[in-house]
């Protein structure tokens, strides 16, 4: 493998792309919280990115992405520690450090879209503790599963008895959405479960503080997104180009169709109803944005936009506090664009794909989408759970009451947001040590 | 003297404001408010979710007068907020014992 300077370009590039969306998130969950929350709201993303990098370079891109170990369970975690030197090359003559750097953002983002299930009540130092564990025990191995060539890559693969030619079949995951969104998805709705609902859930209505955010944090996804969809092709051809196209018309068709189903049904079509539909679009045709063609594209979006909007409702039926509706838009939306791919796949379009339902493929590979899916949810809401319970019984991951009533933002972080009015304050001590005050530490 | 106090629509305070200093006024106090009269709040929409907000925005104007200005000022400020739909405010006087323009020291209706 000779270096390729076309293709890493476009990974260096995809890598910043994708990099920018978890601030983007963080705007997009920001907006809708109350105004006493942004800033924990805020800092629950970024921390994401600080502690996830540390730690993917350090041995977490091996365990994703090293040679198989235990059937298919897990990377070699001997592989890449620290990503040695990092020089040499991955795949499509893009180096190592390209490769990993690339697979940092999608890790942060993972962990950070569960945030939101979780708003206005989660304690940060006990959410560290979260993140770093729940990456290691599950993005990891799932990432390894779909995308390290683990077992689900390899699910109801044939070798011929006589020859030994391996026909290779697999789950269909193109840039996360098992990995990514189911994952953090049935996350989120263990930890909400864990952690209980916010108090005065749902009776109390607690109404987004700045709509604008989310807008601008939509936007920021968007435009991260393509990087997200068409870099995970790992080179700049024609697959990246499909991907691209898809990215952008699936997201446009499923906003329209939410937009159409609060005209319908509430009367208005909303701002936040804009941004979420997007946000919808962009989860359902992650999974499926190299394997189907843009007309498959807006069918997949469209449909995402409708199910999703109504799927906002599941968690008043069931009565759990998914405060900014992961379950709605990154679990459902997750599955569906994980399961279109057997509806809507198409061999033609990059050559490894396999013809879905529509195009005479049969049910093999939405069979095989099934499998990727349950295992995916499974193993994450089992373990997640598992871990948040360990940890909020050790720690605590729920702040107090006060806290929550009071606000996060100056309880947890000792700042506000906003300065209302330009309301007076004079330094109580140059070191830093005592300028918070005491009974507020204790969150 | 007296202080005014009116609750009016915020789209409306330029009108005030305008026809206030036509008539004479030499100052007032403008603050952002929120509250609600008879005609209650209004209902918002967040995915589905429907919202009661029962405090409306509105701007709190307060003007310092002399006893016999009263009656016109607060006519002066009912016409220039009228838009004769509801949730169009208030306006109320309250008598004042004294007033201090704080860099003279001057008291009384000379420090208005």
């Amino acid at each position: 493998m000779k270096l390729d300077s076309g293709n890493t370009a476009w990974m260096l590039a995809a890598t910043a792309l994708v990099l920018l969306m978890t601030p983007g998130l963080a705007f997009f969950y920001g907006g809708m919280v109350r105004s006493k929350n942004v800033l924990a709201m805020l800092m629950q993303n970024f921390v994401c990115m600080g502690i996830v990098s540390v730690l993917w370079v350090i041995d977490l891109f091996s365990l994703a992405f090293g040679p198989d170990k235990l059937h298919g369970f897990i990377g070699d975690p001997a592989t890449h520690v620290g990503l040695k030197t990092g020089t040499d090359l991955f795949v499509s003559g893009v180096p190592t450090a390209v490769i990993a750097t690339f697979q940092i953002t999608f890790a942060i983002i993972t962990a950070a879209l569960i945030t939101g299930a979780t708003a206005d009540r989660l304690r940060f130092g006990p959410f560290v503790l979260f993140v770093s564990v729940w990456s290691i025990i599950v993005y990891a191995p799932i990432a390894h599963w779909v995308w390290g060539g683990g077992w689900l890559a390899q699910f109801g693969s044939i070798k011929d008895a006589t020859t030994g030619a391996i026909t290779k079949l697999g789950v269909e995951d193109f840039a996360g959405g098992t990995v990514v969104h189911i994952n953090a998805g049935i996350a989120g709705l263990a930890l909400t479960l864990v952690l209980g609902k916010r108090i005065g859930w749902p009776k109390e209505r607690m109404r987004p503080h700045n709509v604008p955010y989310v807008m601008l944090g939509a936007g920021l996804l968007w435009f991260g997104w393509l990087g997200f969809n068409a870099g995970s092709e790992l080179a700049a051809d024609s697959t990246a180009g499909i991907a691209l196209v898809n990215s952008v018309v699936a997201t446009a068709a499923a906003m329209l169709t939410w937009l159409i189903v609060e005209k319908i049904r509430d009367g208005h079509s909303t701002s936040l109803g804009a941004a979420s539909g997007l946000v919808a679009g962009l989860v359902a045709i992650t999974p499926a944005s190299g394997y189907v063609t843009p007309m498959g594209a807006i069918w997949i979006g469209a449909a995402a936009g409708v199910v999703c909007a109504l799927a906002v409702a599941i968690k008043f039926k069931f009565g759990f506090d998914d405060s900014l509706d992961v379950v709605a838009v990154h679990l459902i939306g997750g599955i569906l664009g994980a399961l279109s791919i057997g509806f809507f796949g198409q061999d033609a379009v990059n050559g490894l794909g396999r013809d879905g339902l529509f195009y005479g493929g049969g049910l093999g590979q939405l069979g095989r989408q099934f499998v990727g899916v349950g295992a995916v949810l499974a193993y994450s809401f089992v373990l997640t759970f598992i871990i948040a319970k360990l940890i909020d019984l050790a720690w605590g991951l729920r702040v107090s009451r006060d806290v929550e009533l009071e606000g996060l933002d100056i309880n947890l972080h000792a700042e506000s947001a906003y300065d209302t009015g330009g309301s007076s304050s004079h330094a109580t001590s140059t070191s830093t040590e005592t300028a918070v005050s005491g009974e507020k530490v204790n969150a | 003297m007296k202080l005014i106090t009116a609750v009016v629509k915020p789209f409306k305070l330029d009108d005030v404001k305008t026809a206030l200093e036509t008539f004479g006024v030499t100052g007032m106090t403008v603050s952002e408010a929120s509250g609600y009269g008879r005609q209650r709040g209004h209902t918002e929409v967040y995915r589905g979710a429907e919202y009661e907000v029962d405090l409306v925005p509105k701007v709190r104007i307060e003007v310092l007068v002399d006893d016999d200005d009263v009656d016109d000022v607060v006519d002066v400020i009912v016409k220039s907020a009228q838009t004769g739909k509801i949730g169009d405010g208030k306006v109320w006087s309250v008598p004042v014992e004294n007033v201090v323009r704080v860099r003279t020291g001057e008291r009384g209706t000379s420090a208005l």
